[in-house]
């Protein structure tokens, strides 16, 4: 044979980066419960890595106080852990998860009593795309990279902006994010960066059988996604969160200059520092209201 | 040579006999008859007359010069039957300067006043001011006009005033000591004041007055409306191809008016009216398009021989001539410098010829020979001085990392049994007399290079040789001042293709900075508004209230080393769930029936079936189309806009009705999402009518 290249990448290939959401105020008050949660994850990953022999699983836990890369398929070597009764994957995965569970509750207690209940997915994703940015730049050959958020907790609106300009970045280097919420309420967030990203959002109904819908949904690559029909959503929830109070809103005022969004008037973009013009839609519309009255 | 026919016989009728003016010819057309059905019908030699044109042009009679006169004729005015018989010598012979255009016009004129008969004669004295003392005599006011003729028969004071041109008018109050006075104002500002000899005198000229206004107002607007219309209405043949041509080239289009201005809902001007920049762009458009250079050469142009004598015809046109120029700078300069003053055009131009024929027989010696004796001859023979600068120019701007010289010697022509052969000869290679050959190779270098610049003269436009001429100086002056410091660009092109990439700065985008005032104080706020913002967003947050992080923390961390210790639960899922699941999943894919599911941009139309999708399209550019010559109507002013929105209206409930069928007869699953695309049709349809409504009831009660 001749020299092949030492790891063919054909397009089939995938990079899957899953944010783990770790936030235990969710976990705690969910019915779902985390064990279960992880074991379902766990079943899945172990599915992709055999999908390909070249698949590539890197996981990030997204906390309430940080976010780290808790596992590396690519780090770590074949080898038994432990008392040898679980693969290598779950062993390092739960190892790293519950040192990290235990420095992210340190950051809590050192950031005073101040409760963030979301967590933050700005960060997770952020660092998802500076690992495939890593992957882009390593060279031509490398697998299709994809995102997959695993969130449970509420969208914190307060991380909008950061959220927005991951999902666009996403976006610009045609990464798509995968998302599957099993929280209670809808995710605006995880609606819109699958919308924009070209990914698929998925809500199960059935936490039960998670492990069914990641497999059937979330498991094909990116090169086979075109000749699978994947569930579509019926419709996607574009609200945005206002820069200066962080509602979130379905109408507001948005910035000319730096589209910045505000709930309410403002003078001047908070932003950018545009002053705006005064209002004279009150006049115009009165002046109009007096020059159509004679004819009517 | 007018004939006036009336058919009831009441010829002429004419009560204020003695004041008329001989020029009566205008007047006589609007002779009082009881007819009521008026035709004009007209014969005679002048095409322009018929029917159609007549009613095509300005109504207004105000216009009419001798409108003063055909009101001392006039008796109410009913219709009149017309028969005017133009006898073919009186557009020459007549000394009236009447054209029968206007006179149709007056007709026409007659025809919108035709609604309210009687006039109203009084005795009453013409002040030009209040304290004037007035002359009296008898004011008479008819449907058009109101006269005043004073009993001195020589005074000059004679009045003939049009109701047109009256704004207002203004009286004295029945008992308020004053004169019974009249005063109408007039356009231009002044005003004719009339005092009666008593008040019921006044009371019926003021109401007779008051309804004139009022209905010249009225008939003036609707008047003018129609005028519009159907002026619109005669279209120029040119200008009607457009629109079938924009019709045939637009499915869509064409579906539209198929549908407004086949079904009467709009006329034929409303539907382009609110076109106008199509038809706009289209002239532009065709005006565009200019026409380069022929490729052929036109050295290909072969003189003409007649065979027995010894006479060589050219024949140069414009085109070819305007090519010369371009080509052969020298012929040009030669031309705008020798024509004029020193030979006339033909002369110039016979010369060339025989320069141009000595070339083409290759005799060498022969134009050598007649160079020397003629030296304006000489000048078409010589090489091109100006392309010869103009080539080391081009040679210059060729990228200077190009070694030409290398190659300068690469062809075949220098070897034996290679060549171009042209007109059945090889080309010489002679040194002698080499300033008057030309190479094929340099003529067609040069045309190449002609035909590629384009065409800058408009040969159509200038059809004398000479502003040919002159217009190609112009724009080559212009070109010149364009490549200017060629030097610095050619250093600066040196510079530019030597650069080491490893001493560039880095290349940045060019995307504009976004400028975010303070950055600092940008970032930290968001992160003061994230630590504020504690408050729980959702209510199931809010139970936890009584678990401490502490606690929750603790449990997420049993949870893992509980696993970490058991490893994990097997089986991970039960098969009835994973079933159930998948089933919902293909249940929920597949129920989407015309997804075909490729791209997630797709939008819900392109999920309908192809009939429904365009049925839905179609009802939207319809109502669009509707709703845009609806509200456009608003507000009603004249009764043509009231007719137009009730059509309008009838119009947009018949759509209505079409979506409310269309969303009836669909199956259930594709019934909501048609109803969600329908619903936004309606909601507009819904606020034109209701608006359509509340105006019908408003202007309901004003009038009642």
């Amino acid at each position: 044979m001749a020299s092949a290249p030492s790891k063919l990448y054909s397009d089939d290939v995938s990079l899957v980066v899953v944010l783990l959401d770790t936030n235990p105020f969710f976990w705690t008050t969910s019915s779902f419960s985390f064990s279960h949660f992880l074991s379902h994850v766990l079943a899945f990953l172990n599915a992709i890595l055999t999908l390909n022999q070249l698949n590539q699983v890197v996981i990030i836990a997204t906390g309430c106080n940080s976010c780290d890369y808790v596992y590396d398929s690519s780090k770590t070597a074949n080898q038994s852990f432990g008392n040898g009764r679980m693969p290598t994957l779950c062993a390092t995965l739960l190892q790293n998860l519950e040192e990290f569970m235990t420095k992210d509750e340190k950051l809590g207690i050192e950031e005073a009593e101040e409760r963030i209940t979301g967590s933050l997915l700005s960060g997770s994703l952020s660092m998802a795309l500076c690992y495939i940015q890593r992957v882009f730049r390593s060279g031509s050959l490398h697998p299709q990279p994809r995102i997959l958020c695993l969130q449970g907790s509420p969208d914190g609106p307060e991380q909008y902006v950061a959220i927005m300009n991951a999902i666009f970045s996403a976006q610009r280097s045609m990464v798509p994010i995968d998302s599957c919420y099993i929280g209670a309420q809808n995710s605006a967030f995880l609606q819109q960066a699958s919308y924009i990203t070209g990914g698929v959002h998925h809500k199960p109904q059935q936490l039960d059988g998670l492990f069914q819908y990641l497999l059937t949904i979330f498991a094909t690559d990116l090169h086979s996604r075109s000749f699978v029909q994947l569930p579509k959503p019926v419709g996607v929830d574009f609200r945005a969160s206002c820069f200066c109070h962080k509602n979130t809103i379905d109408m507001g005022y948005i910035c000319s200059v730096c589209l910045s969004i505000f709930c309410t008037r403002h003078k001047k973009c908070s932003t950018c520092g545009s002053t705006f013009g005064q209002a004279q839609s009150d006049d115009a519309s009165a002046t109009n209201r007096k020059r159509k009255a004679p004819d009517s | 040579m007018v004939v006036v026919h009336s058919d009831y016989g009441r010829n002429l009728t004419n009560e204020a006999g003695s004041m008329m003016d001989p020029m009566f010819m205008e007047a006589s057309l609007f002779v009082a008859s009881e007819s009521l059905p008026l035709e004009v019908l007209m014969s005679g030699p002048c095409s322009q007359v018929d029917p159609i044109e007549a009613s095509s042009g300005s109504i207004s009679p105000s216009r009419s010069p001798s409108r003063s006169v055909d009101s001392s004729a006039a008796q109410g005015f009913i219709a009149v039957r017309l028969l005017l018989e133009v006898v073919p010598p009186f557009r020459r012979t007549s000394t009236q300067p009447i054209s029968l255009p206007r006179l149709c016009l007056n007709c026409r004129a007659t025809m919108t006043m035709m609604m309210l008969s009687g006039h109203v004669t009084k005795r009453a004295k013409y002040k030009t001011s209040v304290k004037d003392s007035g002359t009296s005599g008898a004011l008479r006011l008819n449907e058009q006009k109101l006269m005043f003729m004073p009993d001195n028969r020589n005074s000059s004071t004679k009045l003939a005033v049009e109701f047109k041109s009256i704004q207002g008018h203004k009286y004295t109050k029945e008992g308020s000591n004053k004169p019974p006075l009249i005063n109408l104002s007039n356009t231009q500002g002044g005003s004719y004041i009339f005092e009666f000899d008593n008040y019921s005198d006044l009371h019926v000229c003021r109401d007779f007055v008051s309804k004139i206004l009022e209905k010249s107002k009225d008939t003036s607007s609707v008047a003018s409306e129609k005028a519009a219309v159907k002026h619109d209405e005669q279209l120029s043949a040119a200008e009607m191809q457009l629109r079938i041509k924009l019709l045939q080239e637009d499915s869509e289009l064409q579906k539209l008016h198929q549908q407004f201005v086949g079904g009467n809902i709009l006329t034929e001007a409303e539907f382009w009216a609110a076109r106008k920049k199509l038809l706009d762009n289209d002239s532009s458009r065709n005006s565009n398009q200019r026409v380069g250079f022929k490729s052929v050469m036109i050295s290909d142009i072969r003189p003409l021989t007649d065979g027995q004598t010894n006479k060589v015809t050219f024949s140069l046109t414009p085109e070819i001539i305007l090519q010369i120029f371009a080509e052969k700078p020298a012929v040009h300069r030669a031309f705008l410098n020798l024509v004029p003053k020193k030979m006339t055009e033909m002369e110039f131009w016979t010369k060339y010829c025989r320069a141009e024929y000595l070339n083409r027989t290759k005799n060498v010696h022969a134009a050598a020979a007649e160079a020397a004796e003629d030296e304006e001859l000489a000048l078409f023979l010589k090489e091109d001085d100006i392309l010869a600068t103009e080539v080391r120019k081009k040679i210059r701007r060729v990228d200077p990392t190009l070694d030409m010289e290398a190659d300068e010697g690469d062809d075949y022509s220098h070897l034996p049994d290679h060549g171009i052969f042209r007109d059945g000869c090889k080309e010489l290679n002679e040194s002698q007399h080499d300033i008057y050959r030309r190479t094929l190779l340099q003529d067609l270098n040069r045309h190449a290079a002609v035909v590629l610049e384009g065409r800058t003269v408009d040969v159509e436009m200038e059809d004398n040789t000479k502003a040919v001429a002159e217009a190609l100086a112009r724009s080559k002056q212009g070109k010149e001042g364009a490549d200017g410091n060629e030097n610095e660009e050619r250093l600066d092109r040196v510079s530019r293709s030597t650069t080491l990439e490893d001493l560039q700065p880095p290349h940045s985008l060019p995307l504009a900075p976004l400028s975010i005032k303070d950055a600092r104080d940008y970032f930290d706020s968001q992160q003061a508004n994230a630590l504020k913002n504690s408050r729980d967003p959702s209510g199931k947050m809010e139970s936890l209230g009584s678990l401490s992080t502490q606690e929750a923390y603790g449990s997420v961390r049993d949870a893992i080393s509980e696993m970490k210790a058991m490893g994990v639960s097997v089986p991970i899922i039960n098969p009835e769930v994973a079933l159930k699941v998948f089933n919902g999943l293909t249940h929920s894919i597949s129920s989407i029936k015309y997804n075909h599911g490729k791209n997630p941009w797709e939008s819900v139309v392109d999920r309908l079936p192809t009939a429904i999708k365009e049925k839905l399209l179609q009802h939207w550019t319809c109502i669009q189309e509707l709703l845009k010559h609806f509200w456009s109507s608003y507000p009603i002013t004249t009764p043509y806009l009231y007719a137009k929105v009730s059509r309008l209206k009838g119009a947009m409930s018949n759509i209505y009705r079409q979506l409310e069928e269309m969303k009836a007869s669909l199956q259930s699953d594709l019934r909501h999402q048609v109803s969600l695309l329908v619903r936004p049709m309606q909601q507009a349809l819904d606020a034109a009518i209701q608006h359509h409504d509340a105006d019908l009831q408003k202007r309901s009660a004003k009038s009642g």
